[in-house]
């Protein structure tokens, strides 16, 4: 078990290594230099003589290439990106100066964590109960496999639109965005719990049901394959019920689906950063939109980090599920 | 032989023939392929030209309506839809090139090979893509349909490379390719002959599930302001809309059809390879 967990984190600290290297050569490999971008925004907004204006571009470029102290070698910039990193440093926001990104990013992420999580895990085991249900059933997988179908191509920001659009443009029944209303301020009393779960049902929703399609697609052909294998066949056989057969079909087609949802992570997030958009919810989806439309660098590449430090997170979780739920994993690292 | 594997192949296409979800799937592809190519012909405005009535509900005039703008709505889908089919080609095909060549490669292999190519690609497929995408896009000023296009590629090819290495692995060690080994046949011989036409359908399949997974890709990315520069897009229809507050102005002439235009593009895509899947995999067909 422990060479299990072993190998997994330091595949996973490699994978960090990389994605945080790229966050930082990334930026430095494109054509263009951000500071002169910066720059040339300050510039149109000043007024002024030509020979004045260049002098203070001039002045404000070397002022900014210092601040981002893009003005020493690169091995020393990368060196001190990894101790920033390490300190918890991320820079300090352009858009909401002089904020901190960390602060910024890190008000975001309970949100994040209380959005996220029910919609995924839901969604997942609804799915897979729809999808195993589906299976060899011909009236119901010939009207759910193609809605299926239909539900994974839906964009899931347009889902959110259409739900906006009818629950509070149409209907007027539930708040169109943000996470609580204006008047309320964060606290454990029932009418905040309340308000807070009305502004997060259309979210959840949009989310939830189309990564539903997905598992159940998948979890619909995994249990065809097991119907057809031979230890069904034999138990089929022996006289067992199409009940118990079915159970124990599950219990296999689980296992990659877990794997699955492990790999699937990368579209959830795409999904809720988009989502998070239509609602303006307050998740890191949302700052990193912010982010984007101020040319906010320090903030995008701060929420780069903290996306990829989340999917990590949650892909060890699932290793140390998948190994309780595989016996197979389990005795094949405790014993071999 | 010869003809046994006439007969599989007709075999085929019958079942492609009578499949419901292939006839409906293909139904809305040309549909949409129609579309882009009568549609340009009732096009009266660019994309970001004043068109008349501002904010104006579907009318004989605007079919799709204007934006409050005064754009007209119609114009811009019909544009941005050609834009979309390019990423779908482009990113799709760059995907499924790249992840053929790492994927077949390291199946191959095997060994060294084969372990850190599949590090690599297990190590990029845990990288969200979105992320990846978007560090990229946002330090880009200028950005084309056609660059965008190959970077979705360029970050879809983990998947491809992992389903064409079990597929290669799993050929690999059939009887009629020990048999072409045995016979002296070289590897490329081996790879042109016996696996190529095998993993043909498989590939296509992957191919159009690349190609619906890039213009989701673009989709997403529009929406989120790092879409194409030079040209309209869907994802920037409906970025346009969400922050004009269409919502709250009630516009569903603005956010609804773009919307559904990419559903049921992308579901059309997914449909057909349902079909070619039920009818290379009969276990999974559902009658």
């Amino acid at each position: 078990m422990k060479k299990y967990l072993t190998r997994k984190i330091i595949i996973y600290l490699i994978t960090f290594f990389i994605a945080a290297s790229l966050d930082w050569a990334i930026p430095r490999l494109m054509p263009g230099n951000p500071v002169s971008l910066i720059v040339s925004r300050f510039a149109q907004a000043s007024s002024g003589s030509a020979s004045q204006a260049s002098l203070v571009t001039k002045q404000m470029f070397d002022y900014f290439m210092q601040a981002f102290q893009l003005n020493i070698p690169w091995w020393e910039q990368y060196a001190l990106f990894w101790r920033n990193i390490f300190t918890g440093n991320l820079g300090i926001s352009m858009y909401l100066y002089p904020e901190p990104v960390i602060n910024i990013i890190l008000s975001a992420v309970p949100y994040d964590i209380l959005f996220l999580l029910p919609s995924i895990l839901l969604s997942f085991w609804v799915g897979n109960r729809i999808g195993a249900w589906a299976a060899r059933s011909k009236k119901a997988d010939n009207i759910l496999l193609p809605t299926f179908y239909i539900l994974t191509s839906v964009p899931y920001f347009w889902l959110g639109i259409l739900l906006v659009w009818i629950f509070g443009t149409l209907l007027r029944v539930l708040p169109m965005s943000g996470a609580f209303s204006y008047s309320m301020t964060p606290s454990f009393t029932f009418a905040f719990i309340f308000d807070y779960l009305k502004h997060w049902i259309l979210p959840f929703l949009s989310l939830f049901i189309v990564s539903l399609g997905g598992w159940a697609i998948g979890m619909r052909n995994m249990i065809i394959y097991e119907l057809e294998s031979n230890y069904s066949r034999y138990m089929g056989s022996l006289g067992a019920s199409q009940r118990l057969i079915r159970k124990y079909s599950y219990r296999n087609a689980i296992l990659p689906q877990v794997t699955g949802l492990a790999l699937q992570l990368g579209t959830i997030v795409a999904g809720a950063i988009t989502t998070e958009i239509v609602f303006s919810y307050p998740g890191i989806g949302y700052i990193l939109f912010e982010g984007i439309m101020n040319k906010d660098y320090p903030l995008i590449q701060g929420c780069f980090l903290f996306i990829i430090v989340g999917v990590l997170l949650a892909n060890f979780v699932i290793d140390i599920l998948y190994m309780f739920i595989d016996p197979r994993v389990r005795i094949a690292y405790t014993e071999g | 032989m010869k003809l046994s594997e006439r007969l599989k192949r007709w075999d085929v296409l019958y079942f492609f023939l009578t499949n419901n979800k292939f006839k409906i799937g293909i139904g809305i592809l040309l549909f949409f392929i129609l579309l882009s190519v009568i549609g340009p012909f009732f096009v009266r405005y660019t994309p970001y030209e004043y068109a008349g009535a501002q904010a104006s509900p579907p009318t004989f005039d605007h079919p799709l309506g204007t934006s409050p703008f005064g754009y007209d709505l119609y114009s811009q889908l019909i544009v941005a839809l050609d834009g979309t089919w390019l990423v779908g080609l482009i990113g799709g095909g760059v995907a499924t090139m790249i992840g053929l060549l790492i994927g077949f490669f390291a199946g191959y292999k095997g060994g060294f090979w084969d372990e850190l190519l599949m590090m690599l690609t297990n190590i990029l497929l845990v990288i969200p893509t979105i992320a990846l995408l978007v560090i990229i896009a946002s330090f880009l000023n200028s950005r084309s349909v056609v660059l965008e296009s190959v970077i979705i590629g360029l970050t879809g090819w983990p998947w491809v490379a992992r389903a064409v290495r079990a597929q290669t692995l799993s050929l690999k060690s059939r009887e009629f390719v020990n048999l072409s080994k045995i016979s002296g046949a070289g590897t490329l011989k081996i790879i042109m002959e016996d696996i190529a036409p095998n993993m043909l359908s498989y590939v296509f399949m992957v191919f159009i599930l690349q190609f619906g997974g890039s213009i989701l890709a673009i989709v997403g990315l529009s929406f989120i302001g790092l879409g194409p520069t030079n040209s309209v897009s869907l994802g920037g229809i409906l970025q346009d809309s969400v922050l004009w507050n269409a919502l709250i102005l009630g516009y569903w002439w603005w956010m609804i059809p773009p919307g559904i235009v990419i559903t049921f593009m992308v579901a059309s895509l997914y449909f057909i390879n349902m079909a070619m899947d039920e009818a290379f995999n009969p276990r999974l067909r559902s009658t």
